[in-house]
């Protein structure tokens, strides 16, 4: 294990709130604000850290065990994504799918810890996330076969290594295709505009957020990073996707990778500032149009 | 291989001893259950000297009955089979010692019905875990069809152990039917290879040459009459009667492993038939995609919990048939990964679904058993009150949606594996290989998850939404252990993944030929890597909840009242019931359910109360069976004329019928 592999996992764990500070400047800046500092949610994260907790009666150990299950299923997926083309932590051919299923066990569990509390609107967001998260799925690992074609491997470092120029020079419309896709489920997967919208004020109208409405406390903390995490992740391999620039230099590949995070959040920013959310109905289509953008890329990747 | 004779003749005697002990219940138990454990054991023996990689010798004797020898020989698939029949078998003889003698009082205020005599249940029990053990080991078609036959008619007598009740009746005789109409099509199978071969043993049916069209006409008939018993869609529809209305114990044999004899059947008959033929392999695919999916579906629209994990059956035997189309399709390509691992994770699958869902069966048995209703809608906080079945109920969800670390995930896994190694196969094949598996997977795992989201959360979290489940109790030690040991093999297989493989290979060798190690070498590689996830997964579990105690020790803690806008009287049932959980997905695959929706018309200005209700019963058998059914009822209804009671007639037709058959001789 090279020293550069726990520098992606650190890189990760430490510099992840920063992608959601991120975001929001971007909105404040569409919207004429000034905006939090972009530091904000560290400084959540410790308030948070630091208080007791109220419980309603109703919830039972699940509650309490899902964000910490939750937590502890993305650090893991964290360990297995690549910073760019440098090392994981944890790598092995066919960690892809490991780490896609990392993903709906922190689902699982948000949802039972959401259905825990009895309430109404925190049933409905669990509803909403399952429906969507059935949907991203195919998307998700269908885009994660194109480039595990394309480049000859089945783990995410080995992936990403090899992903570069020359690999868009030969295959652009397919990985063109997944990167389409891609975004859709990280906008999906993060419940973002236009499939949820973080900053909405009714609970009937929240998907992620309306599932997390009873935490508090630290157990709140470890929600909101999961969360930060979650785009940390996901964003890792739409960013290493979009920008395999390699510069020869491992500091220099990490300095890339960190530019194409930063700019994906901006890129986040400007859709939440200049985009409408969908209605609910319409989001299911909006998925499954991703599917079909992954297949896509499938056929032009094996026809060719 | 005499202690697998011995274990047979031990569930035969206890199973008369059990007859025979009539109405004394606690006699009848104890040989049930003894007899059960004892035969288990025993026959385990040889098991895992089998798997362990010894090689007994069959045993060959000869029979008066036409085509027809006792020969049975245990050889890497057999015992592969063996092993969770006879685990399962002895662990639900257990619980059902503890289930079936308070299966008796109804539960809150529903009279409690007259004693009923257990002997009988025992006895079927015990001869159904024998005949299964027959099915797996015996290599002769007539004992094979036998033990077949016995199974069916034993599970069909467990199925309607509650046969005052109309529904159960009917239950039953679409069960019976069913497997009937499958054994036809088995009798059809052997006596075809039988014709070639010139004798029913196994043995001389492995490596004829058989005609494409045979090998294709047999392939078919096999996929008809073992998909029958392993409930491929569309013949699936008895599995939604029948497990639901036998009692729990019995459902979790039943989908837990007797409907895999129908995997075994098909997997055997493969060895049979020489070179596969590429559509058999996506007609195995397809199977596998449409029984995965619209069974999952179909789950997700039930409201009855011993339904809804009925249907979860027929999604999991999609999962099994899609790793062994992988399989078939890999040895008619020549992809050496493909093939192992396809057919690998499809065998492995068997014995996990064994593990989790006669682990959910057994959870929802105590659960019925202890608020007198199965129906999700009026369940809820159970977890409060069964915290022991609401644990391991978790457990079975965890692994049944095949997410890690749990034992689910590593045979999807292994799976998905073979199908992104087929991105090695020649020219566009490969396409809808990847396609097919990780898209129907994706989706079938993404959409169990939804689904026993619902059935987790709807029966063990919230407020109870009834007075059953308000008076809900945990279930007694024998119905818990059981369930444990079960969830402790979930746990097992999901960790130790790596070295079962090597116990798979044997398995596999009669479809796939010699596995070369460069095939295995990295799979085995690719599941340490699971399992060191895994192992770290619980590990940062474990740390960050330290972590979470840590931080809110010496802090305020309170406790109030779920968040609920402010309303001033909220009540238990404006929970999400599960059925509105699960509104938005069956709405997008409505076209598939066809549910029934009562509407509601609310016309005045302020309603009273008003009645909604949706059902949605078996699309395949309203639409494809009932009618069907209704033909060849009115077919045969045109012959009627020739039955109208009068003995001198029918006396006539056989007479009519010798002097036909000795014209036929003599000319």
């Amino acid at each position: 294990m090279r020293l550069l592999d726990i520098i992606s996992l650190l890189l990760g764990v430490l510099l992840a709130p920063l992608l959601p500070g991120i975001i929001n400047r971007t909105k404040a800046f569409f919207g004429g604000r000034k905006g939090q500092p972009v530091l904000q949610l560290y400084y959540d994260l410790y308030k948070l850290l630091g208080k007791g907790a109220v419980y309603s009666h109703t919830t039972s150990w699940v509650f309490r065990a899902g964000p910490v299950v939750g937590l502890a299923a993305m650090l893991t997926a964290l360990a297995l994504v690549p910073c760019g083309g440098q090392g994981s932590f944890l790598k092995f051919q066919g960690d892809l799918l490991l780490f896609a299923y990392l993903l709906g066990l922190l689902r699982f569990f948000t949802v039972i810890a959401a259905l825990d509390t009895g309430s109404a609107f925190e049933g409905m967001g669990a509803s909403r996330e399952v429906q969507i998260a059935a949907l991203a799925e195919p998307a998700f690992l269908l885009g994660l076969s194109v480039v595990a074609l394309e480049t000859g491997s089945l783990s995410l470092t080995g992936i990403f290594e090899r992903l570069s120029f020359e690999t868009w020079a030969s295959a652009a419309p397919a990985l063109l295709l997944v990167a389409a896709a891609w975004l859709v489920v990280f906008l999906a997967e993060n419940a973002r505009i236009p499939v949820d919208d973080p900053n909405t004020h009714l609970e009937l109208t929240m998907i992620h957020e309306v599932m997390v409405l009873d935490h508090g406390g630290p157990d709140f903390a470890f929600v909101l990073y999961t969360s930060a995490l979650k785009l940390w992740v996901l964003g890792a391999l739409l960013a290493a996707l979009a920008l395999p620039a390699r510069t020869g230099h491992p500091a220099g590949d990490v300095a890339v990778f960190l530019c194409g995070q930063f700019a994906l959040a901006v890129v986040v920013g400007a859709i939440e500032s200049t985009m409408a959310r969908l209605r609910l109905v319409r989001v299911p289509q909006l998925l499954v149009a991703a599917g079909v953008l992954s297949a896509l890329a499938l056929f032009l990747g094996l026809v060719r | 291989m005499n202690l697998l004779l011995a274990a047979l003749v031990v569930l035969g005697t206890s199973a008369l001893a059990a007859l025979l002990s009539g109405r004394n219940a606690r006699a009848a138990a104890s040989f049930g259950v003894g007899g059960s454990l004892v035969g288990c054991a025993l026959a385990s023996i040889p098991v895992l000297r089998v798997l362990a990689g010894a090689t007994l010798d069959p045993i060959r004797a000869g029979w008066s009955i036409p085509g027809g020898s006792f020969f049975v020989h245990l050889d890497p698939l057999s015992a592969f089979f063996l092993l969770p029949i006879l685990f399962l078998g002895a662990v639900a003889a257990v619980y059902g010692g503890a289930y079936l003698p308070s299966h008796e009082g109804g539960a809150h205020g529903v009279p409690a019905a007259p004693p009923r005599a257990l002997g009988p249940a025992w006895f079927f029990y015990n001869l159904l875990i024998a005949s299964m053990i027959l099915v797996v080991t015996s290599r002769n078609g007539m004992l094979f069809l036998m033990a077949w036959e016995v199974m069916a008619l034993t599970s069909f007598f467990l199925v309607t152990f509650e046969d005052e009740k109309p529904a159960v009746r009917e239950a039953g005789w679409t069960y019976l039917v069913a497997t009937h109409i499958g054994t036809a099509f088995l009798l059809f199978f052997f006596v075809l290879l039988g014709r070639e071969a010139g004798t029913l043993d196994f043995d001389r049916f492995a490596g004829l040459p058989l005609a494409p069209a045979l090998a294709s006409l047999l392939f078919s008939l096999a996929v008809v009459g073992f998909g029958a018993k392993a409930g491929f869609l569309p013949l699936h529809v008895w599995l939604p009667e029948a497990h639901p209305a036998a009692p729990s114990h019995v459902s979790a044999v039943m989908s837990g492993v007797m409907i895999k004899t129908g995997i075994y059947g098909l997997v055997r008959s493969l060895t049979f038939l020489g070179a596969p033929a590429s559509w058999w392999g996506w007609l195995l695919i397809g199977i596998g995609l449409t029984s995965g999916i619209l069974g999952v579906v179909m789950a997700l629209a039930q409201h009855d919990l011993k339904r809804l994990l009925a249907y979860h059956s027929v999604e999991n035997i999609g999962i099994i048939a899609l790793g062994l189309g992988a399989g078939v399709l890999g040895l008619h390509y020549h992809l050496p990964s493909l093939t192992v691992l396809g057919f690998a994770g499809g065998l492995l699958h068997v014995l996990n679904h064994a593990l989790f869902k006669g682990l959910l069966f057994l959870g929802a048995g105590a659960v019925a058993h202890s608020t007198g209703t199965r129906e999700l809608d009026v369940l809820g906080g159970l977890l409060k009150r069964m915290p022991w079945t609401g644990a391991a109920f978790l457990i079975g969800s965890v692994a049944i949606c095949g997410l890690p670390p749990l034992n689910g995930f590593v045979s999807e896994f292994l799976i998905y594996y073979g199908a992104y190694c087929g991105i090695a196969a020649p020219g566009r094949v490969a396409i809808p290989i990847v396609l097919s598996i990780v898209a129907g997977l994706a989706l079938i795992g993404g959409l169990a998850a939804a689904c026993f989201a619902k059935a987790f959360g709807s029966v063990f979290l919230g407020e109870p939404r009834s007075d059953h489940a308000t008076q809900a109790h945990e279930a007694s030690t024998w119905m818990i252990v059981p369930q444990y040991v079960l969830a402790t093999g979930c746990m097992a297989i999901g960790l130790l993944s790596p070295w079962l493989i090597d116990v798979l290979i044997p398995v596999i060798e009669p479809l796939t030929g010699p596995v070369s190690a460069d095939v295995l070498a990295p799979a085995s590689h690719v599941l340490e890597g699971v399992t060191t996830v895994g192992i770290g997964l619980l590990g940062l579990i474990a740390l960050l909840a330290v972590l979470r105690l840590g931080l809110l020790h010496n802090r305020t803690m309170g406790a109030t009242g779920t968040w609920d806008c402010g309303y001033a009287a909220p009540t238990a049932r404006m929970q999400y019931t599960a059925s509105s959980f699960a509104q938005p997905l069956t709405d997008l695959f409505r076209m598939f359910l066809r549910s029934r929706k009562e509407p509601v018309a609310l016309r005045t200005v302020f309603p009273e109360s008003r009645h909604f209700a949706t059902e949605t019963p078996d699309v395949w058998r309203d639409l494809l069976f009932r009618p069907l059914f209704n033909g060849v009822a009115w077919v045969f209804g045109r012959f009627r004329w020739l039955q109208h009671g009068r003995v001198q007639l029918y006396v006539l037709y056989i007479a009519i019928a010798l002097l036909a058959l000795l014209v036929w001789k003599l000319g």
